[in-house]
C-alpha cells in the first residue's frame, strides 16, 4: 500500500519515538537489560533510534546470580558490540552483605529480591528513567500500564492514580527522587516481537532455540535444572529437547518441549500455540494478582 | 490462530486502533471477550483462568467479560475504571483495543482512549435505545475526531432480533447525528452474548444485509486517516554522533506529523524562518525516498542552520498557524478545578512551554452539546472552550485538520500531573 506502514513498522516507529523522548526528557535514563528477547529487541530499537550516534544511555542488568551462563556471555558481547556502558546490580552481593535474605526451601526464588537490588541500583546511579521491555499483552495488570509510568520516591506504582496519557504527548515531569519506568514496546504482542526478530534478523542466545537439557516438571510446567535447584521427592530429572520462551532467572523460567531450531519454526510455533508465555513463569502463579502486587512494590 | 498462519501475510497487516465505549452492563466486556474468543485470539490458559474464575464466582457460564477486567479493584467492584489495552489479530489486521469505562465520571478515560483511536465502537442496548450516555459517547468520539464510528446495537436476542426495534433506533439516531462531526458512521445489530454478527453472520437476522462487526474492523479504509498533504515535522531530537566516521553529521530526528517529505524538498524551519533543502532522510536501514506519517526518521539539511528540539520543519508555501494566543476545547482531567488566570505547563508536539489560562468562553454540556456561557467553573470531566496564552509561539494546525499538530496537554506544575487535554480550535 502506498504511503502507509504495516503494523510492525508502525510499532517500531512508535517505540523509536518513545526512546527519543526518553533521551530528551530525562537526565539519567538507562535501559533495563534482562538478557531476554524483549530486552534484546529494545536494544535493537535503541540502536536504530540514535543511529549513527551511539545509544546515549547505559544498560542495567539486575543479576540474580541464577542466570544461564549463556545469558551473561550474550549480554557482554552485545554491550561491547553496541559500545554502551553496563551497570550490574548484584542480588548475590546483597545477600552476602546481609542486605537481602534468601527464600528457603523448595520453590525458593530470588525474583522478589530483585526488587530491592533494583531500587538500590537506581538510587546509587541516580537513574531517573528506566526503560523496560514489558508488554501490555503479557499480563492483566500490565494492560493498564502507561508508556511513561511514574514511580514515587519509594519506587512504588500507584495503579489507581496514573497520569492520563493522550495522543503521543508524554509527560515525564517529576520531583527529585522520583523516577519513571518507560515501556517503549507496550503495544507489541509476543508474536510481534518474534516476527520483528525474524524480519530484522536479530541475533538471539541459543537458549531460545531447541536444545537438549535436564528438566523436571513442577506445577504443570517444565523447569530447567541447575545445581542450586531443590527437587521435591516426586520430581525427577529428565533429559528433553526444549527451548525457552522467556529467559530470566533460572528458578522461575519455564521451558517448552520444542523442536523449533530456527526463527521460522519458532514463529510458526508461537502462532499456533495455545498458551501465553507467562503461563510458563512460576512467579506469576502465586496468586491471581501476583503481578499487580509486585509491580506496586517497584518490580520491573 | 490456526495452522494456516502465513508469516508474510502477518508482516503486511495494517494496524487498527479502536476504542470501545458503553455504559455499565451494555455488554462491552462481553463483546470484547467475544471478539477475542471467536477470532481465536484467546489462548487456552487465559480461557481456563476465566472459566475457573467464573465457576468460583458461581456464574453459570464462562464470563468472557472477566478477560478484560485488569486490576484488583475492578475485579472486586465488577467495573472497569481505567483504560485497559487489549491486542488481537486476524489474518487481515492487527488490532489494539483501548477499553474504557462509559460512565460520565470516567469521561477522562474515554477521552484518553479516544485520543489515539482510528475507530470507536459505541454500544447501545437494543432494549433501551439511544440514551444520554450514547449521545455522550458519540460526542466524545466526534470531539476527539475519531474518523470512524461503529454503533453496535447489542442484545438483539432480547428483542427477538426485531428489525423494527433496530430501525427505530436508527431513526432516533438521525435526530442528533447532525451535530456530530464524524466522517464515517456505521450500524450493526449484534448479540455479544450469543455471537450474532460479531465475527459470524447471524442466522437470526436475515433482514440485515450489512457486514459483521469484525468484517468492518478488518476492512474499513484507514490508510488515508493521516494528513499526507500538509508537511509538518516537529524536531524531537538532534542526532550528533561526534565520531570520526560521522564527524559533521547533524540529523534532526522526529516523527512525521503530516505530509510527505522527500530529499530535494525546500523546507523552512520554525520559528527561525530559515530555509534549506533536504539533503537526505535517514533511517538505520538506509536512506528513504520519502517519509510520511507516522514514520520516525532523521532529516539532514544542505545548510547548517540552528535547529533544536521543539522546532518544526515545514514547506515554505504551507506553514501552520503561529501564535501565542490559542483557543482550545479543553477536557479537564483533575479533581482540582481549572484556574482562570492560572499558569500551567503545556506540551505540544515536541515542545514544552508554559501557558496562562485567559478565559473560559463557554462550558459544553457533554450530554447535549448545549453551551453554557455563564458557568465558568470547570471541574473534573468537564469540557470547555478556553483561551490561553503561551510563553512563546506555538506552530499548530486546527485539531480538525491534524490530530498531531492540533493537540496539547496541560500539566499542573505543583504536582506534575497531567490535568487537561486540549484540542486546538
Ligand atoms: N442477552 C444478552 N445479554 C448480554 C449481551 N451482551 C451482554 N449481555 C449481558 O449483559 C450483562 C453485562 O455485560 P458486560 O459485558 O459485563 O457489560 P459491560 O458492563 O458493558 O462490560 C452480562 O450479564 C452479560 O451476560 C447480549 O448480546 N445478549
Amino acid at each position: 500500500m502506498k504511503n502507509s506502514l504495516n503494523h510492525l513498522q508502525e510499532l517500531e516507529s512508535e517505540s523509536i519515538h518513545v526512546m527519543r523522548e526518553i533521551a530528551s526528557q530525562f537526565e539519567r535514563p538507562c535501559l533495563l537489560f534482562s538478557g531476554g528477547k524483549d530486552s534484546i529487541v529494545m536494544a535493537h530499537l535503541a540502536k536504530k533510534a540514535f543511529w549513527p550516534a551511539k545509544i546515549p544511555f547505559p544498560f542495567v542488568h539486575i543479576d540474580t546470580g541464577h542466570n544461564f551462563e549463556e545469558t551473561i556471555s550474550f549480554r557482554d558481547s552485545l554491550v561491547e558490540e553496541l559500545g554502551v556502558k553496563l551497570v550490574v546490580g548484584s542480588v548475590q552481593e546483597a545477600i552476602d552483605s546481609g542486605k537481602s535474605v534468601e527464600e528457603k526451601g523448595v520453590g525458593a526464588s530470588r525474583n522478589i529480591l530483585q526488587t530491592l537490588t533494583l531500587l538500590d541500583t537506581i538510587e546509587q546511579n541516580k537513574f531517573d528513567a528506566l526503560l523496560g521491555g514489558a508488554r501490555r499483552d503479557e499480563e492483566k495488570a500490565r494492560a493498564k500500564e502507561r508508556f511513561f509510568s511514574h514511580r514515587d520516591d519509594f519506587g512504588q506504582w500507584d495503579p489507581k492514580n496514573q497520569r492520563p496519557e493522550l495522543w503521543n504527548l508524554y509527560n515525564g515531569k517529576k520531583f527529585p527522587g522520583e523516577h519513571f519506568r518507560v515501556f517503549p514496546i507496550s503495544n507489541w504482542t509476543e508474536l510481534d516481537v518474534w516476527m520483528y526478530i525474524r524480519s530484522e534478523n536479530i541475533r538471539l542466545p541459543s537458549l531460545y532455540f531447541s536444545h537438549k537439557r535436564d528438566v523436571f516438571m513442577r506445577d504443570g510446567m517444565w523447569l530447567a535444572h541447575a545445581p542450586f535447584m531443590q527437587l521435591k521427592d516426586d520430581e525427577n530429572l529428565e533429559h528433553k529437547v526444549v527451548r525457552c520462551r522467556t529467559i530470566g532467572d533460572i528458578t522461575c523460567t519455564g521451558v517448552v518441549l520444542s523442536e523449533a531450531n530456527c526463527l521460522d519454526d519458532i514463529v510458526a510455533e508461537i502462532a499456533a500455540t495455545r498458551e501465553t508465555e507467562r503461563g510458563n513463569r512460576a512467579d506469576d502463579k502465586r496468586s491471581e494478582t501476583a503481578m499487580e502486587d509486585r509491580k506496586k512494590e517497584g518490580y520491573f | 490462530m490456526d495452522n494456516t498462519f502465513d508469516s508474510n501475510e502477518y508482516i503486511n497487516m495494517e494496524l487498527l486502533r479502536f476504542t470501545t465505549a458503553g455504559s455499565v452492563d451494555d455488554g462491552k466486556s462481553t463483546l470484547i471477550g467475544r471478539l477475542l474468543y471467536d477470532s481465536k485470539s484467546i489462548l487456552e490458559d487465559q480461557y481456563n483462568a476465566v472459566k475457573e474464575a467464573s465457576e468460583r464466582r458461581g456464574e453459570g457460564y464462562v464470563n468472557l467479560a472477566l478477560l478484560t477486567d485488569g486490576l484488583r479493584a475492578e475485579r472486586e467492584q465488577g467495573i472497569t475504571i481505567d483504560v485497559a489495552y487489549r491486542y488481537f489479530s486476524t489474518p487481515k489486521r492487527k488490532f489494539i483495543i483501548a477499553d474504557t469505562p462509559g460512565h460520565i465520571q470516567y469521561t477522562r478515560n474515554m477521552v484518553t482512549g479516544a485520543s489515539t483511536a482510528n475507530l470507536a465502537i459505541i454500544l447501545v442496548d437494543a432494549r433501551k435505545g439511544i440514551l444520554e450516555q450514547t449521545r455522550r459517547h458519540s460526542f466524545i468520539a466526534s470531539l476527539l475526531k475519531i474518523p470512524h464510528v461503529v454503533f453496535c446495537i447489542n442484545k438483539m436476542d432480547l428483542v427477538d432480533y426485531s428489525k423494527e426495534v433496530y430501525d427505530n433506533i436508527l431513526s432516533d439516531f438521525k435526530h442528533f447525528s447532525s451535530k456530530l462531526e464524524v466522517q464515517d458512521i456505521r450500524f450493526v445489530p449484534i448479540s455479544a452474548l450469543k455471537g450474532d454478527n460479531v465475527v459470524n453472520r447471524s442466522e437470526n437476522m436475515d433482514w440485515y444485509h450489512g457486514p459483521t462487526l469484525l468484517y468492518l474492523l478488518e476492512t474499513i479504509h484507514i490508510a488515508s486517516d493521516h494528513d499526507l498533504v500538509n508537511c509538518r515535522f516537529p524536531v524531537q531530537y538532534v542526532v550528533r554522533p561526534f565520531s570520526d566516521e560521522y564527524h559533521d553529521y547533524r540529523g534532526y530526528a522526529g516523527k512525521i506529523a503530516g505530509g510527505i517529505f522527500k530529499p530535494g524538498d525546500k523546507v523552512m524551519a520554525l520559528p527561525s524562518g530559515f530555509t534549506s533543502t533536504i539533503k537526505q532522510i535517514d533511517t538505520y536501514d538506509g536512506p528513504l525516498d520519502e517519509a510520511y506519517p507516522p514514520m520516525s526518521a532523521t532529516i539532514l539539511l544542505e545548510d547548517e542552520i540552528d535547529i533544536s528540539r521543539g522546532d518544526m520543519l515545514v514547506r515554505e508555501n504551507n506553514v501552520p498557524q503561529i501564535s501565542q494566543d490559542i483557543e482550545i476545547m479543553l477536557v479537564w482531567m483533575n479533581e482540582k478545578a481549572l484556574q482562570i488566570g492560572g499558569k500551567y505547563a503545556i506540551r505540544h508536539t515536541s515542545k514544552e512551554l508554559r501557558c496562562l489560562i485567559k478565559d473560559v468562553k463557554y462550558k459544553v454540556d457533554i450530554n447535549t452539546l448545549h453551551r453554557n456561557l455563564e458557568d465558568k467553573n470547570i471541574g473534573l470531566n468537564e469540557i470547555a472552550r478556553v483561551s490561553i496564552r503561551t510563553t512563546q509561539p506555538l506552530f499548530f494546525d486546527r485539531y480538525k485538520m491534524n490530530r498531531n499538530t492540533g493537540s496539547v496537554i496541560l500539566i499542573d506544575e505543583t504536582n506534575n500531573v497531567t490535568v487537561g487535554a486540549g484540542m486546538i480550535m
